[in-house]
Order: C-alpha cells, then sequence, then structure tokens
C-alpha cells in the first residue's frame, strides 16, 4: 500500500526555532557585524534585508579528527591517472591548500567565514538593542502603509451600486443584434400593417392569408421579446476596485550637521545614529522620503551622504548659514504645499557668538512655520554632560534654541552623549505621532 | 494507442500513481527486491532545506546548529551556489521518501525508482542497517526526543540544554558501539523509561533543600540501581562509546542530562550505518533506478524525451571528476558504486578471460540481481570494494594509491592500475572506506570514582596519525564539563 502526502501545504518555517536558537547563539558576533555593516550602509538603508558576514568562531562544532599532516603515514587513492607510474613523486601543496576539496576540508584550519542574511525585523531588533527601544516603538515602526481603493477592471459578480452601466449597455446591445430581438418599431410596424388589413373590407383568400401570416409574426416577435431580454444576467459588469497601498504623501529630511574639528568621530557616529532613526520614522509614515545633507562650518554647503559623514572640513562654525542653506534648497525643490518638512540638526554647541541670536529669529520667522518637526541634538561628551546637568544652564546656542522650544511645539532639543540616550529624543517624537 | 504512462513535463497526483505502479511492478517482478512500504510526500524548496538541515528527518529537537545549517543551505541555495537534492529518504518502515514539487514527471519517476525502491531494498535488507537501527522505532524515538528535550528546556532552561547538547554533538562520532549491539529504542521502552526517570527525580526531590543558604548545593542524591539490563555497576574497561560511559557513569550528571546523552547517542548509532555503506547504499539505489527506467523505455512506457532526461541527470549524478579537475572533491559514492554494480552485470553476463580469473564464483554466472543482491544484504563498503572492484573498472576510472608520509617532502605513487597495482589500489581504497580507520580510535581506558575522579582516555594513532592539536582540546573541555572532573587523553600506537 503507498501514500502519495502532499505536505506543500503544511506550515513553513519549521526551523524557525533552531534560527532563533542560532541567532542567540552568535548574538555578540552578528551585533557586530549588523553594527559594522550599518555603519557603512546609508541612512536609508536600515531597514532592508541585509547579508551578514560573520566569522565562525563561537559557532563551530568540534569534532576529534586526525591531523596526518603533522606526522604519521597513509595511503589514498584517487582516480584520473594520467602520467603517473609506481615510483613517481609528486611534490606536496603548500601547507593549508590541501589536495581538493575533500583533504582541505578534512584537514585545514577551521571553516571560512559565514553568511547568511537577516531579514528586516531581525535587523531592527539587533541595532535597537543598545538602543533600548521599547517593544511598542518597534512595533509601531513596522505598521503597514495607508491603502486605498484603486480601479481593476471590470468584474462580473459584484453589489449593485458597483454597476457599470456603459459596459453593461454595450454588452447587452450587442448581444441583441446578434439574437436579432426585433425592436419595438418592428413590433408597431406589424401591429400597424395588421390593423390596416383588418381594417379593409371586404377581406379576399389573399388578404386573409396575409392577416394569419402577421399575427404569426407579431406573436413570434413578441415571444423572442420576451426569451432574448433587454439586459440579461450576463451582460451585467461591476467595477472592480483591490486595495492598493498609496504613497500618502512626500517627506523631505534636512540632516544639518557641523562638521567642524571639534565634531570627531564619535559624534557623528552618534549623529548618524539619530538620522537612520529619523528616516525610519520618516519611512513608516511617508511613502517618499527624501534625505537633504547639509553640513556647515563658517559657510555651509548642500553635500552628499559620503561626504557629510566622511569628509572633514575646517574653519569657524557659523550654524546660521546651516539655516539659510537649508532655506534655499527648500524654496528651490521642496514647496510646503506638496512636502512635508522635517529638520535635524546635530550639533556640538559651539557657535559664533551674536549668531545664536539670528539662529533665533531665523526659525522664529522663516523655517519653524515650515516645519513638521524640528529636532536639534547637541552631542557632548560624558564629562560635558555632567557639568549641564540641568537642562537650563549650557552653551549659547543650546540656551537660545531652549527660547525657541518654548514657542513651538514641534521643535524639540535633547543632549546626547551615548547610543542609549538618543531614545528619549524619539520618544517625544513618537508620542506627537500617537496624538 | 499509445502505453506511455506519461507525456508532459508537469506532474499530478494520478500520472504520479501510475507511474508508481509501473515502477513498482518492475522492482517487485523483474528485480524481486524486498522493500518497506512506500509512504511519498511531495514537499516544497522550503520544506527540503528544512529537512537537510535536521539530518534529513522529518522531525527533530531543536538546536542552533540545525539553525546554522540551514542559514547556511539557503544562502548558498538562493545564491544559485547549490541545487536542491531531488529526494531525501528516510530509513523508516514504512520508509518515506521526500520529492521536490519542482520536478519534471521525468525526475519523479527516477526519483521514486531510486529512493523508494533502491534506498529502500539497502534499508530493508543490509545486515548493518537489520542489526543496528531500527525502522519501526525511530520516527517515535525522535518525537519522543522531541518532547524530551523541549520539555527539558522549558524546566532547565535552554542554556543548560544547549550547554549539554553542544557537548553531546561534539563526542557524536564517539558516541557508538562499533562491535557491540546496541539495545534498540521503542515507542514502549522509551516511555517506560522516561517515566523511571521522572519518578526518580521526583523521589530524590527534597523540599528541605531549598531552605539551605544559598551557596549551598543539596548532596547528590543516592544513586539508585538504573534498571536496564546492560548495568550492572562494574564499569567494563576499555569503552570505545564515551558519550555511553560518561551518561552511566559520570559523577556529575543529573538524570535529565543523562537522557539527553543517551538521546544524541542513540541518533549517533542510527546514522552509523549509514556512513560506513555510502558507496554501496547509492550504488544500489543508482544501479536501481538505471535499470528501471531502461526498463520502461524497453516496455514503450516512456519517451524517448524522457529517457534523454533521465539520462541527462543520471550522467550528471555519476559524473567523477579527476584528481586535477577543478570540480575534484573526493571520489564520487554515486560514481564508485554504480561503476562497481554495473560491473557486477557485465561480470555476470559477459565476462572475460580476466573476470574468469577474478572472479570464478560469479563470472558468467548470468544472474547478475542474484550476485547484486547478495552484496547489497551481506557487504559494507570497505568489505564490498576489497571483494567486487575489478581490475577493468580500476583501469576506467585510471585509479592511483598515493603514499604520503607527514615527514617527507612528496608523495609517493605507490600504486597504479597495472598488473602489480590492481591489488594494492584495491587495498588502498577499501582501507579509505573503513569507518574504523577513518576516524580516531579513542577509549576510556580508566576512571577512578573512589578518589581523584580523574577520566582516562588513550587515543590510540593507527600508523601514527595524531589527533589534531586544536580540536582536540575543544573537546576535552566538553568531555570535562559533562565528566565533571580532570580528564586526560593520552596518545598510544597501536603497533
Amino acid at each position: 500500500m503507498t501514500y502519495f502526502i502532499d505536505r506543500r501545504l503544511n506550515p513553513k518555517g519549521k526551523s524557525l526555532g533552531n534560527r532563533q536558537r542560532f541567532l542567540r547563539r552568535a548574538r555578540a558576533q552578528i551585533r557586530e557585524a549588523v553594527q559594522k555593516s550599518l555603519k557603512d550602509a546609508s541612512v536609508a538603508d536600515i531597514g532592508k534585508e541585509r547579508k551578514i558576514k560573520i566569522s565562525s568562531k563561537g559557532t563551530t562544532e568540534p569534532r576529534f579528527r586526525l591531523d596526518p599532516q603533522s606526522a604519521g603515514e597513509r595511503d589514498f587513492v584517487l582516480p584520473g591517472n594520467k602520467e603517473f607510474m609506481p615510483g613517481d613523486e609528486i611534490k606536496k601543496p603548500p601547507a593549508g591548500a590541501g589536495q581538493g576539496g575533500k583533504q582541505a576540508s578534512d584537514s585545514g584550519e577551521g571553516e571560512d567565514d559565514f553568511e547568511f542574511t537577516l531579514s528586516q525585523d531581525e535587523i531592527l531588533d539587533i541595532f535597537f538593542e543598545d538602543l533600548e527601544l521599547p517593544n511598542l516603538v518597534r512595533t509601531t515602526l513596522k505598521e503597514t502603509p495607508v491603502k486605498t481603493w484603486k480601479r481593476a477592471g471590470l468584474t462580473t459578480a459584484g453589489s449593485p451600486t458597483q454597476i457599470n452601466l456603459l459596459r453593461t449597455m454595450r454588452n447587452s446591445f450587442g448581444r441583441r443584434l446578434a439574437l436579432k430581438r426585433p425592436r419595438p418599431e418592428d413590433i408597431e410596424r406589424l401591429e400597424a400593417e395588421l390593423a390596416a388589413l383588418q381594417a379593409e373590407e371586404p377581406r379576399d383568400e389573399e388578404t386573409k392569408n396575409r392577416i394569419l401570416a402577421l399575427r404569426d409574426a407579431l406573436d413570434k416577435a413578441i415571444a423572442k421579446r420576451r426569451w432574448v431580454a433587454f439586459i440579461d444576467p450576463i451582460d451585467v459588469r461591476f467595477n472592480s476596485f483591490v486595495e492598493q497601498p498609496v504613497p500618502t504623501s512626500q517627506a523631505v529630511m534636512f540632516c544639518l550637521m557641523d562638521v567642524s574639528g571639534s565634531m570627531g568621530e564619535r559624534e557623528k557616529d552618534l549623529a548618524k545614529r539619530f538620522y537612520m532613526l529619523l528616516h525610519l520614522f520618516l519611512k513608516r509614515r511617508y511613502e517618499k522620503v527624501d534625505v537633504v545633507f547639509i553640513r556647515h562650518t563658517h559657510d555651509a554647503q548642500e553635500v552628499d551622504e559620503q561626504e557629510f559623514f566622511y569628509s572633514r572640513q575646517s574653519g569657524g562654525t557659523i550654524v546660521s548659514t546651516a539655516l539659510d542653506k537649508m532655506l534655499e534648497v527648500q524654496k528651490e525643490r521642496y514647496n510646503t504645499a506638496d512636502w512635508n518638512i522635517y529638520a535635524a540638526q546635530a550639533s556640538d554647541g559651539y557657535t559664533q557668538s551674536g549668531d545664536a541670536r539670528r539662529c533665533v529669529e531665523m526659525l522664529n520667522e522663516d523655517i519653524m512655520p515650515l516645519c513638521q518637526y524640528y529636532a536639534y541634538i547637541e552631542i557632548l561628551d560624558e564629562r560635558e554632560m555632567e557639568v549641564f546637568a540641568s537642562e537650563d544652564s549650557g552653551a549659547e546656542l543650546w540656551r537660545a534654541y531652549r527660547t525657541v522650544a518654548e514657542q513651538w511645539a514641534n521643535f524639540a532639543t535633547k543632549r546626547i552623549s551615548k547610543p542609549a540616550d538618543i531614545f528619549p529624543v524619539f520618544r517625544e517624537l513618537f508620542k506627537k505621532a500617537e496624538a | 494507442m499509445t502505453n506511455l504512462l506519461f507525456t508532459e513535463a508537469e506532474w499530478d497526483f494520478q500520472t504520479l500513481d501510475r507511474t508508481y505502479k509501473a515502477i513498482e511492478e518492475i522492482a517487485l517482478n523483474d528485480l524481486k527486491l524486498e522493500v518497506y512500504p512506500n509512504q511519498i510526500e511531495i514537499i516544497s524548496s522550503e520544506q527540503m532545506l528544512d529537512a537537510y538541515s535536521s539530518l534529513g528527518m522529518p522531525l527533530m529537537y531543536n538546536h542552533w546548529s540545525f539553525g546554522k545549517l540551514f542559514a547556511r543551505e539557503e544562502t548558498m541555495y538562493r545564491a544559485g551556489y547549490s541545487a536542491l537534492a531531488y529526494e531525501i529518504v528516510i530509513n523508516s518502515s514504512p520508509c518515506i521518501s521526500y520529492l521536490l514539487e519542482e520536478n519534471s514527471m521525468t525526475m519523479q519517476a527516477l526519483v521514486m525508482a531510486h529512493a523508494a525502491f533502491g534506498h529502500n531494498h539497502f534499508f530493508r535488507n543490509n545486515y548493518l542497517f537489520q542489526q543496528w537501527t531500527n525502522a519501526e522505532g525511530i520516527l517515535d524515538y525522535l518525537a519522543f526526543a522531541k518532547r524530551y528535550i523541549a520539555a527539558c528546556e522549558e524546566r532547565h532552561g535552554r542554556d543548560e540544554v544547549e550547554a549539554i547538547l553542544d557537548s553531546a554533538h561534539a563526542l557524536m562520532n564517539e558516541g557508538v558501539f562499533r562491535y557491540r549491539r546496541p539495545p534498540k529504542p521503542s515507542r514502549e521502552r522509551a516511555a517506560a523509561k522516561r517515566r523511571r526517570r521522572a519518578e526518580y527525580e521526583e523521589e530524590a526531590y527534597n523540599e528541605l533543600w531549598r531552605t539551605l543558604p544559598a551557596g549551598v548545593d543539596p548532596p547528590g542524591a543516592p544513586p539508585i540501581a538504573d534498571p536496564e539490563e546492560d548495568f550492572d555497576g562494574e564499569m567494563k574497561l576499555p569503552e570505545e562509546n564515551i558519550l555511553y560511559f560518561l551518561e552511566k557513569y559520570s559523577p556529575s550528571l543529573r538524570p535529565w542530562q543523562r537522557e539527553v546523552l543517551r538521546i544524541v547517542r542513540s541518533l549517533a548509532q542510527y546514522f552509523y550505518p549509514q556512513r560506513q555503506t555510502k558507496v554501496m547504499n547509492e550504488g544500489c539505489a543508482t544501479f536501481v533506478h538505471y535499470t528501471i527506467m531502461n526498463l520502461l523505455f524497453d516496455r514503450g512506457l516512456i519517451s524517448e524525451g524522457a529517457l534523454l532526461e533521465f539520462l541527462h541527470s543520471h550522467t550528471s549524478v555519476v559524473f567523477q571528476p579527476g584528481f586535477d579537475d577543478r570540480r575534484y572533491s573526493g571520489i564520487n559514492p554515486y560514481a564508485l558504486g554504480f561503476g562497481m554494480m554495473a560491473d557486477i552485470r557485465r561480470i555476470c553476463e559477459e565476462p572475460t578471460q580476466e573476470d574468469r580469473d577474478w572472479f570464478p564464483q560469479f563470472a558468467g554466472r548470468g544472474d547478475f540481481m542474484g550476485v547484486l543482491k547478495d552484496a547489497w544484504a551481506n557487504y559494507r563498503d570497505e568489505s564490498f570494494i576489497e571483494q567486487f572492484l575489478s581490475p577493468k573498472l580500476m583501469r576506467d576510472m585510471r585509479m592511483f594509491a598515493l603514499h604520503d608520509g607527514a615527514n617527507d617532502p612528496v608523495y609517493t605513487v605507490s600504486a597504479i592500475h597495472d598488473e602489480t597495482g590492481y591489488r594494492r589500489v584495491r587495498t588502498a581504497l577499501a582501507r579509505q572506506y573503513d569507518v574504523g580507520t577513518a576516524d580516531p580510535n579513542i577509549q576510556v581506558v580508566g576512571a577512578d570514582l573512589k578518589r581523584s575522579r580523574k577520566l582516562r582516555l588513550e587515543h590510540c594513532a593507527h600508523r601514527g596519525i595524531p589527533l589534531h592539536q586544536a580540536s582536540k582540546d575543544v573537546i576535552l573541555a566538553h568531555i570535562e564539563r559533562l565528566w565533571g572532573h580532570e580528564v586526560t587523553l593520552e596518545q598510544a600506537s597501536d603497533d
């Protein structure tokens, strides 16, 4: 007795439990690899599936094995002899190269690096691990996009309100033509002719026959009109709609950063994480997100991402130049009717004296009315963080921006000194989004 | 009117059934194979990957190493480096074969002949499988193992279970009885044993121990005699099955940990015959599918197109690149096995004088199936090659033997496929397939349970080949974890 069993519909992901155990096992290495791979990734790339390469250390499965290269002797057989005779000598390949795949894996030192793909969720989990983002945020991040109904042709079934009259009538007309349904005029004509004949007195034989034939034709026409309906169920067409995700809207995110000498590798890395999170957040709400990078010293430029994060520039610090540049770009390319404007500024808090007041003016008058949200993060080192323990004390720019924050609800200022500090800024952002 | 079983590449269940019956007819009546009842399952490529990563078994306990295997296979498959196997077959009764849904109808026929009859016959008849595995009990046992490990994880935490499994897996190759016959796991015995262990745990549990101050461990519960027949309290030394020894005598393991070792050991034992019969098993299945497919064609049941598709796939399966080819990765067991079996058929039907000299017992006998079935039943790779590899095949495959001394700067060609070399090449190849010499020979030689609790292992080096140092140190750490006290490993020489 033989059974054929179709297992294709069985639930998939039987080895999911094993995968989780494996990820947990290699957690430290994977985290390192993810951080490293995201460091080189662009801001817009977080939240994509990505390939991760980890060394096989820590996930090796050791077995006792023999080491014929170090001592002892053995014989083995190979196929494909072409020229060897007994007694011939063959030079050994250099150590480690082995002879062909099998030998190499038997005696080679360790396995290769191990490459595999992490899903978006797994990436987010690992990326947010040291940011301590609570689950709530993680789930809102993965929310599905807004959908709308779109027309998708015609169907033969649907609700009466969706009937497509034009198409239905066209089908009906074609069918009536093909089946030769008598038109009302035809019947009227027959009836008129019949009436005329019946009015004739006296009737001769020919007229009588003619009347009979006319009556017959009239009956047939009326019967045919009855069975070839004006509109048959097979004519009816309905408009069909399907759900489709829609780009709700578009957003542009201005990344402003001070790149003067005081912003080092660490500060830039923190800023980058902040931008990544903001981008992820915007990605959730908007289908299309543009990112504009503006860096400044005493002078501001729009640059590409590579330059933004990795090139160095020296000079003084005038923050207002970046705001000028932002306004310029915005006027040129992103009008407020079509674009939601977000801005995130990272700085170490120093600017030329007197410049802070100009910044405040620009923000209050020109920028804040345009922006959905403006986040200012000040990146300090741990020592400074202790000095400025209170919100009220701080450098010039910080104090100036505090006044802006009092006026505008969608203006946030935060100080961060380590990755874990980034999250509170976002908690504010998400709270607003929730409301 | 055509007799063709199928004409299209697409398959459906009626066609599968019809084809299966035709294959069965040939397998049972023409080839006289004896098989377990078949159960054939169609699975998708993702499920095939799942099956890969659980050692080909339909169910398996959870462990990260299977997840690693899956991640690797999936990446390789998605990147297109490796194709999936067409089938997986399980040594169980009923014999379960998995067919991949993407196979064409010709491939499904090939795979059914290969797995459901070739492998199946081999599992059913080979003496190693007969003696060492229990085809009826394995699925029940796996189900028990999966539940047991899951329950342990719940009760003792994933980390603890993982640690034990890691150590046990490291010793899997040293967890088999090579000569003694292992007890057969069956559903009732497994269940009864689990119950006994649970009862013992309940008995040994004492509420009082919870009141001890932190840091004071409860004294070890008095060991009660294991009711198993092969345990008599007296150690039998030396012991080659290290996992068995640790399970029975380790002073530090808790009952559930012993059970986990037992599960890993039982699996190792189950797979042990497969490691010893790779060439024969694949050769048998390949020979059977080749013969059946050709008979189907001879009888007009499959078309020429199907035959060509089959031959295309068959030849790539039995392709053997030379040692200097980039594609070379050892001797292809399909090529060697099929080559030897096709050669046995030739010797039975059209022997040359050379064959009559080398194989007087069956050259020209005609009944090749009789010879093959005897070989399939009573040999393993090593003895099969030693007995049946013919000079013609050695010439055809152009085999030559190398001698490798670790201190020599060069390999020496010790024999080639000529009159003086046949026997040496054949013996060398047979040794290569002897699991006994390929695996390191490590035994427990002493354990001091009374005083120092030191465990002494000995590696008996064959022809002076030592253990690989780095992996040896790692595994010793694993053994120490299981034993709980000092472990030493000495090297001895076998001559």
